[in-house]
C-alpha cells in the first residue's frame, strides 16, 4: 500500500523533474548551453499564474496562458543577457550568468511577491477522490498525464513541424543548418523560451500541492540538472524516463525510510548511476571527428 | 575641499582650514543635546514560512516601546530604538545578525523569534558577550536552562517540557488517549518535545504508539501518517511550525484519517488555516495568552494601542498570533524595568536586576519574582491555555 503510494506520488513529481529537465535538453541540444534560472523559471510560472488566477482574480485559463507568454519572454531575456554574449565570445561565463539571473529573480520575487509561501486554492487539490482503494487529489493523476504530454507534443512537433525539422538540423550540424538559410540565433533564443514555458507549466501544475513562495524552485532546478545527466542530456525521451525514475526512487525511499534519508540517498544514486553509465542512461558520447 | 584650498595662496588656506574647525564644533556643540538611544535588537524570522510570528513579536515590541518613549524613555530621557534582523529561519544568519547587533550596534539587550534552532545557536554567543537575550517564543527547553553560569538568557514564553506537560493532559483529559502518535519535524525543537512528550507520556501514565519525523520543508507526510495509523495511534500530537504542518493536515486529509490532532504553538506563527485548508480546523493547540475575553487594564491598554497604529487590526480576532505579540510587550516592560533598576545597561548589571524584579503588573499575568538566579523562565504551565481555529481567527477552547 505505502510502496503503491510512493509510486503515484513519486510518478507525479518524476514527470516535474522530467520537465524541467527537457527544458535542458532543449537548449543543450541546440547551442550546447543549459538554462541554469530553470528552478526560478518555474517558481516564475507558479508566482504569475497565482497573481493572476488569486490575487487579481483573473480567469484561470487567461491567467494559465498569460502566465506561460510571460516564462517564454523570460526565457528569451535569459537567452540574450545571459547566454549569448558569453558564447559569441567563446566563453563559458553563461554557466555562472545564468545561476545569477536565477538568484537575482528569485529575490526580486522576493520583495514583489512577499516573504511568506501561499496556498494556491484549487478544486483538483482539494477533496481527495477514491480510486481503487487509495485516497488521492484529482491533480496527482493529471501532473504526470501533463508532463507526458507535453513531451510527446514536443516530440511531434520536432519531427512535423519545419520550426521543429530546423532545431533538429541544427542539433546535428549548427553551420551546415545556417548555410541552409536556418537563422540559428532565432532557432536557440526560441528554444530558450520553450524551455522556461516548459518549466512555467511544472510550476503552475505543483503549485495547488506546494504551495507558491519565492525560493520553491530552487532544489528542483538542481535535482532537474541531476535528472538531465542522468538521463543523457542529448535524449529527450532519456530525460522524461530518468526524471520518472528519480521522482519514483525519491518517494520510495522517504516512504521506505522517512524523509531524513531522501536527499542522502537519491543523489548517491545519481553518483552511482554516472560512474557506471558517464553518458546518462540513454545518451550517447559524442563524436569528435579529427 | 581640497580643490578649493589649492586654489587658495597659504594663508587663504589657513583661514579656510580655520573656519573649518569653528563650523564643525558650532554644528557638534548644536547637536548635544540629543541623547543617544538605548538600542535594543530583534533577530527573528522575518519572511519565509513563519514572517508572522516575527512580524507579531515586533508589534508586541513597539507597542512596548512607544508607550515607554511616551513616558519620557529611560535613564534620564534616552528614547529606545528597536533594530531587527532577519534570520531567514537559519541559525546561521541568525548568529551572524546577533554578532552584528551586539558588536557593532551595541545593543543593550536582544530579544529572539520563533525558531528553537536560531535561538539556541544565538544563546552561546550572548552568554559570551554577556548581553541579555530574551526569548519570546522558541520554546526548546534548553534555551534557557542551559547550563551557563552567569545565565544571560531570559525568557517570557512557554517551554517544552512544560507545554509537553500539558498537551499530554490534554489528551488524556479530552480524547481519553492512551497511544500517542507524534509528528514531529527533524530539528532540535522537534528533539526537544520528542524529550518531553515521552516524559509526560511515562509520567501520566500512557503510551507512545510511534515518533514520526519530517522535515521542514517537505510537503508529503503521507507516508509518516500511515505509519502512525498503523502503530495504532489514537491521538496526534504535532510539534511543527505553519507551512509543514499545514502539509501534515493537508496529508491527513488525502488518507481521510481524522484522529484528533493536538499541537505545539508553531502552526500559529505563519499562515496555517490558509496554507492547511478546511482541516486547519481540526487542530487544538497551546497559546500562553489570548486577546478574547475580559481583559485586565494592561490588556486593554494595549488592545486599544495596537488598534490605533496597526489598520488591519480592528479587533481581538486581527491579533494574529496573539503569543508573539503580548510576550513580546511583556518582556521587554521587563527589560526597561530592569533598566532603570539597574541605572545602566551594562550587561551583567541588566542582569543581576532582571533576576531581582519584584513585582511587575503585566499583559498575561502579574509575575511576582519573574526571574531568579535559578529560573530564567517566567511563565509556568499553568499560565497555558488550549486554542483553536475558527475561520482565521485564534480563540480558546471552552475547557472541559
Amino acid at each position: 500500500m505505502l510502496i503503491t503510494l510512493a509510486l503515484i506520488s513519486g510518478a507525479g513529481l518524476g514527470s516535474m523533474y522530467g520537465l524541467l529537465a527537457l527544458g535542458f535538453y532543449v537548449t543543450y541540444s541546440v547551442s550546447n548551453t543549459v538554462n541554469f534560472a530553470q528552478g526560478s523559471s518555474m517558481m516564475l510560472g507558479a508566482v504569475l499564474c497565482y497573481t493572476f488566477a488569486v490575487t487579481w482574480r483573473w480567469h484561470p485559463a487567461l491567467s494559465i496562458v498569460l502566465a506561460l507568454v510571460l516564462c517564454a519572454l523570460w526565457g528569451m531575456l535569459v537567452e540574450r543577457i545571459a547566454v549569448r554574449p558569453f558564447v559569441v565570445r567563446g566563453s563559458n561565463a553563461w554557466l555562472m550568468a545564468t545561476v545569477a539571473l536565477g538568484i537575482v529573480l528569485e529575490n526580486v520575487t522576493l520583495f514583489v511577491f512577499g516573504k511568506e509561501p501561499r496556498n494556491y486554492p484549487s478544486v483538483l487539490a482539494d477533496t481527495p477522490v477514491e480510486i481503487a482503494g487509495f485516497s488521492l487529489q484529482p491533480l496527482q493523476l493529471i501532473i504526470p498525464a501533463v508532463g507526458l504530454l507535453t513531451a510527446a507534443v514536443m516530440h511531434a512537433a520536432t519531427r512535423h513541424s519545419k520550426a521543429g525539422k530546423a532545431l533538429l538540423a541544427i542539433v546535428q550540424n549548427a553551420d551546415a543548418a545556417r548555410l541552409m538559410g536556418i537563422d540559428v540565433a532565432r532557432a536557440i533564443s526560441l528554444s530558450y523560451a520553450a524551455s522556461t514555458v516548459f518549466a512555467g507549466i511544472a510550476g503552475i501544475l505543483i503549485a495547488p500541492l506546494f504551495n507558491v513562495s519565492s525560493d520553491m524552485g530552487t532544489l528542483f532546478g538542481i535535482k532537474a540538472f541531476a535528472v538531465a545527466i542522468v538521463g543523457g542530456i542529448t535524449s529527450a525521451w532519456g530525460v522524461i524516463l530518468a526524471g520518472l525514475l528519480y521522482g519514483i526512487l525519491e518517494a520510495l525511499i522517504t516512504g521506505l525510510l522517512g524523509s531524513t534519508y531522501t536527499q542522502i540517498l537519491t543523489f548517491a544514486v545519481v553518483i552511482l548511476a554516472l560512474a557506471l553509465m558517464p553518458n546518462g542512461l540513454f545518451g550517447r558520447a559524442g563524436v569528435q571527428k579529427v | 575641499m581640497t580643490i578649493l584650498a589649492n586654489m587658495l595662496n597659504p594663508t587663504g588656506r589657513r583661514l579656510a582650514a580655520g573656519c573649518g574647525v569653528v563650523v564643525s564644533l558650532l554644528v557638534g556643540a548644536s547637536a548635544a543635546p540629543a541623547q543617544e538611544p538605548i538600542k535594543i535588537g530583534l533577530v527573528a524570522a522575518l519572511s519565509g514560512g513563519s514572517a508572522k510570528s516575527g512580524e507579531g513579536i515586533t508589534r508586541g515590541l513597539t507597542i512596548a516601546i512607544d508607550e515607554i518613549n511616551a513616558a519620557g524613555g529611560l535613564l534620564g530621557g534616552r528614547k529606545l530604538m528597536l533594530l531587527r534582523r532577519d534570520d531567514e529561519s537559519n541559525p546561521a544568519n541568525g548568529q551572524t545578525a546577533a554578532r552584528e547587533l551586539m558588536d557593532q550596534e551595541k545593543v543593550a539587550a536582544m530579544f529572539g523569534g520563533i525558531d528553537s534552532p536560531v535561538a539556541l545557536g544565538i544563546v552561546p554567543l550572548a552568554n559570551k558577550e554577556k548581553v541579555p537575550f530574551f526569548s519570546v517564543w522558541a520554546a526548546a527547553t534548553p534555551i534557557t536552562r542551559n547550563g551557563a553560569n552567569p545565565n544571560y538568557v531570559f525568557r517570557v514564553s512557554a517551554v517544552d517540557a512544560l507545554v509537553d506537560k500539558a498537551l499530554v493532559q490534554y489528551a488524556r483529559k479530552t480524547f481519553d488517549a492512551k497511544n500517542l502518535g507524534l509528528a514531529l519535524v527533524n530539528n532540535p525543537w522537534g528533539e526537544s518535545n520528542e524529550k518531553g512528550l515521552a516524559a509526560a507520556a511515562q509520567e501520566q501514565g500512557i503510551k507512545i504508539a510511534a515518533v514520526e519525523k519530517f522535515e521542514d520543508r517537505d510537503v508529503d507526510m503521507v507516508p509518516q501518517l500511515t505509519r502512525l495509523k498503523a502503530a495504532n495511534a489514537d491521538v496526534i500530537v504535532l510539534v511543527a511550525n505553519a507551512a509543514p504542518g499545514a502539509q501534515v493536515m493537508k496529508s491527513l486529509q488525502r488518507i481521510g484519517w481524522s484522529a484528533p490532532v493536538i499541537s505545539h504553538w508553531g502552526i500559529s506563527g505563519g499562515r496555517f488555516t490558509e496554507l492547511a485548508g478546511p482541516w486547519s480546523q481540526k487542530v487544538a493547540f497551546i497559546q500562553t495568552y489570548s486577546f478574547f475575553g475580559l481583559q485586565n487594564p494592561v490588556g486593554q491598554k494595549v488592545l486599544s494601542a495596537l488598534k490605533a497604529k496597526y489598520s488591519d487590526i480592528k479587533g481581538p480576532e486581527d491579533v494574529v498570533p496573539p503569543v508573539g505579540v503580548a510576550n513580546a510587550y511583556d518582556a521587554m516592560r521587563m527589560v526597561a524595568l530592569a533598566i532603570a533598576n539597574a541605572g545602566t545597561t551594562d550587561g551583567d548589571k541588566l542582569r543581576q536586576a532582571l533576576e531581582s524584579i519584584d513585582r511587575y503588573e503585566g499583559l498575561i499575568k502579574n509575575y511576582a519574582r519573574p526571574f531568579t538566579a535559578e529560573n530564567h523562565d517566567a511563565l509556568n504551565e499553568n499560565d497555558y491555555i488550549m486554542v483553536h481555529y475558527i475561520g482565521d481567527n485564534i480563540e480558546p477552547i471552552a475547557m472541559k
